[in-house]
């Protein structure tokens, strides 16, 4: 793990594994998306607004496997005080926000046709528009400490807390009567036809690469900013050295 | 200790602290955070005439009749229980409002014990199953439409 700490280590590794996971993922997220578009056959209830499943669900996964990353690198963070857990968690945050507001954009559009409303405020909607809300709140509070030179302490212990609402989004269709389904796959097999199971695991496979490869690019972009950022400092101090050194010259 | 030992067990100590937190205050909002009343709850605590609830649960098989108006439906709710609660609804059916199927129906409970519905929302279950799949789709959909058309 410590390996990576020199970031020259993990922008070495990361310079051939962000074109591989990025274009791979694509292919395979389209591919998938596709062929739910155009090959399966319409639900026996749903008829075509299943195929929004193919985008739905990735995208509700990532949504909540972002904020789990952002809890994990928190962790690494506070405990290790590993040096790219941070920027790692700020890399995930803007994507996992994306594709929480995709889950959103498309549960609404198949909602319409098939509960006959585009939102309700049960369970499983709410909080799941709480994580989007908790996204927009690290994102705001990451930047002002990266920027005003605050501790990224506070948007770790930030994201810890906030992981509270990824189990409360797993099981509020659980919990709670919801208007959303309960989950369909779990632990006992799927209630999902095959037919559309397959497409919709190549779906969250390539949607996770793509994901993957978006912050690994963002990582990479970070520590870009955050050399220049160091570079720009060290030669602001060597062009104020000399004048401070006459500043003392001339009150002597 | 070594200094990162101590922050190890803080963060883990923290953590059991927020997971209980927030256990404890969904625990407090198991009833207050449901969307609907199943027919069983509603049996069993009736909310009071006039009051706005939800009401969710299966269409009973058989159940769906249209009056002469033709857009007011009668039909049954049932839930996991033996508890039954009619349901008057006069306008536009969701697609999905079929028998044996999941509904949440927005309104009140009327003095006569019938649920005054303004607003169906169809509930689609966990399933996913292709209509060739499905061997009760054609039969299914043609009671659906003989139901909605009130033709026999």
């Amino acid at each position: 793990m410590h390996i990576y700490a020199n970031p020259k280590r993990f922008l070495s590794l990361a310079a051939w594994l962000t074109p591989l996971v990025f274009w791979s993922g694509l292919v395979v997220a389209l591919g998938a998306i596709a062929y739910g578009m155009t090959s399966v056959a319409p639900d026996r209830l749903m008829g075509e607004s299943v195929r929004i499943l193919f985008i739905h669900v990735p995208s509700a996964w990532l949504g909540m496997g972002g904020w789990t990353g952002i809890a994990l690198s928190s962790a690494v963070l506070l405990i290790w005080k590993h040096p790219l857990a941070s920027i790692a968690a700020r890399a995930i945050a803007l994507p996992g926000m994306v594709f929480t507001a995709i889950c959103l954009a498309t549960g609404s559009i198949w909602g319409r046709p098939t509960w006959g409303t585009w939102w309700v405020w049960d369970g499983r909607l709410t909080s799941m528009l709480v994580l989007l809300f908790l996204y927009a709140g690290y994102i705001a509070l990451a930047q002002a400490t990266a920027r005003e030179g605050g501790s990224a302490k506070i948007a770790a212990i930030f994201g810890l807390v906030g992981a509270i609402n990824i189990p409360i989004i797993n099981r509020s269709v659980v919990w709670w009567n919801s208007l959303h389904q309960p989950p369909s796959i779990t632990a006992g097999g799927s209630s999902i036809d095959a037919s559309y199971l397959w497409p919709l695991l190549a779906a969250v496979i390539g949607f996770s690469l793509l994901f993957g490869g978006i912050v690994l690019m963002r990582m990479r972009a970070l520590i870009a900013e955050q050399q220049v950022e160091a570079r720009l400092r060290r030669r602001a101090l060597d062009d104020e050295m000399p004048a401070t050194a006459q500043a003392a010259m001339e009150t002597a | 200790m070594k200094a990162k030992h101590q922050r190890l067990t803080l963060v883990v100590l923290a953590l059991i602290a927020i997971i209980a937190a927030g256990l404890i205050a969904t625990w407090a909002l198991r009833s207050q955070a449901n969307y609907f009343y199943l027919p069983e709850q509603m049996a069993a605590e009736p909310p009071e005439v006039g009051q706005a609830v939800r009401l969710g649960g299966m269409v009973q098989a058989g159940s769906i009749e249209t009056m002469a108006d033709g857009i007011t439906v009668n039909f049954r709710v049932t839930g996991n229980t033996a508890d039954v609660i009619p349901v008057r609804y006069s306008g536009i059916l969701p697609d999905l409002f079929v028998e044996e199927s999941g509904v949440v129906a927005e309104g009140s409970l009327g003095a006569d014990g019938v649920f005054e519905a303004t607003n169906l929302l169809a509930k689609h279950d966990e399933n996913y199953v292709p209509r060739e799949l499905e061997g009760l789709e054609g039969h299914q959909s043609q009671d659906y439409a003989e139901t909605v058309a009130g033709t026999e």
